[in-house]
């Protein structure tokens, strides 16, 4: 019993940490539209955890992906999705639509 | 109907690769044929009901959903992995006076056919809801009957003559060394699975990153690449990982190497086991 809460007690206080100071993040919007990322170019400040919105207006389902980034997040149709990301080094970081890779493009400029 | 079968192939590669391990894994146990096709089917259920549940998924856990359900699986699998390696050190080991490997394999069937069914269906199940929810989507966006079947079918052909290919090629390790062979191999892919599932939970905001970029090798091989893509499905290569990914590797691929030896060496034969005193309530507990 005392071996369970040894492994369980730190993630639970690193859950406990990291939901209390996820309000508090800086919040980055992209909206797909006709399968295009609007904004193509995103720029976000290096060094700093955010969070990134995605919404799809479309009425197909997207896949939020960017092997940079080492995220993939489903986007259904007229909904959004959340993905957090950083803190980040400066740099630029393609991300992509999974499902409309020959449309859905762009960048993530990290200064 | 190229891109629809590019997708396609992507994802049924990464489910063929898995299962084409286990099955090498697996070799010569009895019924094994049924069990695989079960955890396929299997899987192509569990997939259409994501798909569909997509949307509730989606809003569970204050939108974390998906990241939540897929590390979930993603561990359930490592777990799967990691007993039948564990399981089969002990029982590989105990048979190795009296039969050949082959035999040994078969003797370990319980683990073998449980570990087919539910990371074959896995596998399906995950790569599977994804490929769902684009055959909707593109079914919606009004591409022809003919260019979407046309797709899948090449999607799912190449992709499982890929797994085809690493199952055949397996085979022809020499029987002396094949058990060894592929029981690391799923020591890697567990690892791997770890890793991906905590990469879920960092994604999520559900536990700590522990540096989000600890170092960086896509100059020398990308994620994005086929073979950087190969590779991450196989040992799980990641070109930049979190140091939380970094820990979920190498505590799993730490507990398999000691639980494999821990217990193929607890147990070499009947008589000396007999023989032997009680055992430490550590080592008791990993049975």
């Amino acid at each position: 019993m005392r071996h369970v809460l040894f492994f369980t007690a730190p993630v639970l206080l690193a859950l406990a940490a990291s939901t209390a100071v996820a309000r508090d993040l800086p919040e980055y919007k992209l909206v797909i539209k006709n399968h295009i990322y609007q904004p193509s170019e995103l720029k976000v400040p290096a060094g700093v955890k955010f969070k990134l919105i995605v919404h799809n207006e479309d009425a197909t389902p997207e896949e939020f992906e960017s092997t940079d980034l080492n995220r993939e997040k489903i986007v259904l149709p007229k909904s959004s999705s959340l993905v957090y990301l950083g803190p980040l080094r400066a740099g630029h970081y393609k991300f992509f639509g999974d499902f409309h890779p020959d449309t859905a493009q762009g960048r993530l400029i990290v200064e | 109907m190229l891109g629809v079968a590019l997708l396609v192939f992507r994802e049924v590669m990464e489910a063929a690769l898995i299962v084409s391990i286990v099955c090498a894994a697996t070799r010569g146990v009895a019924r094994r044929g049924w069990f695989v096709t079960a955890g396929i089917g299997l899987g192509v259920a569990g997939a259409l009901l994501v798909a569909m549940g997509a949307d509730l998924i989606a809003r569970f856990a204050s939108g974390s959903g998906q990241e939540i359900f897929n590390a979930c699986v993603l561990l359930f699998a490592v777990v799967m992995i990691g007993w039948h390696v564990v399981w089969m050190s002990k029982h590989g080991r105990e048979s190795a006076q009296h039969m050949d490997a082959i035999g040994s394999a078969v003797r370990v069937g319980s683990s073998s056919l449980t570990l087919l069914l539910a990371v074959v269906a896995i596998a399906v199940l995950r790569e599977g809801s994804e490929v769902v929810l684009f055959i909707y989507g593109m079914a919606i966006g009004g591409i022809g009957a003919a260019g979407l079947t046309g797709g899948i079918a090449l999607g799912v052909g190449s992709g499982a003559l890929l797994g085809f290919a690493l199952y055949f090629g397996l085979l022809r390790i020499p029987m002396k060394h094949f058990f060894k062979v592929t029981n690391w191999m799923l020591v890697l892919l567990a690892s791997g699975l770890a890793s991906t599932a905590a990469r879920f939970l960092v994604q999520g905001n559900l536990l700590p990153s522990w540096g989000s970029q600890v170092w960086d090798t896509s100059w020398l091989l990308s994620n994005g690449s086929l073979a950087g893509q190969t590779l991450g499905i196989l040992i799980g290569y990641d070109a930049s990982p979190t140091g939380l990914q970094f820990v979920f590797y190498a505590t799993t691929l730490l507990l398999l190497v000691v639980g494999m030896q821990r217990v193929g060496r607890a147990s070499p034969s009947p008589a000396s086991r007999m023989r032997s005193q009680p055992p430490d309530p550590t080592t008791e507990s990993l049975r």
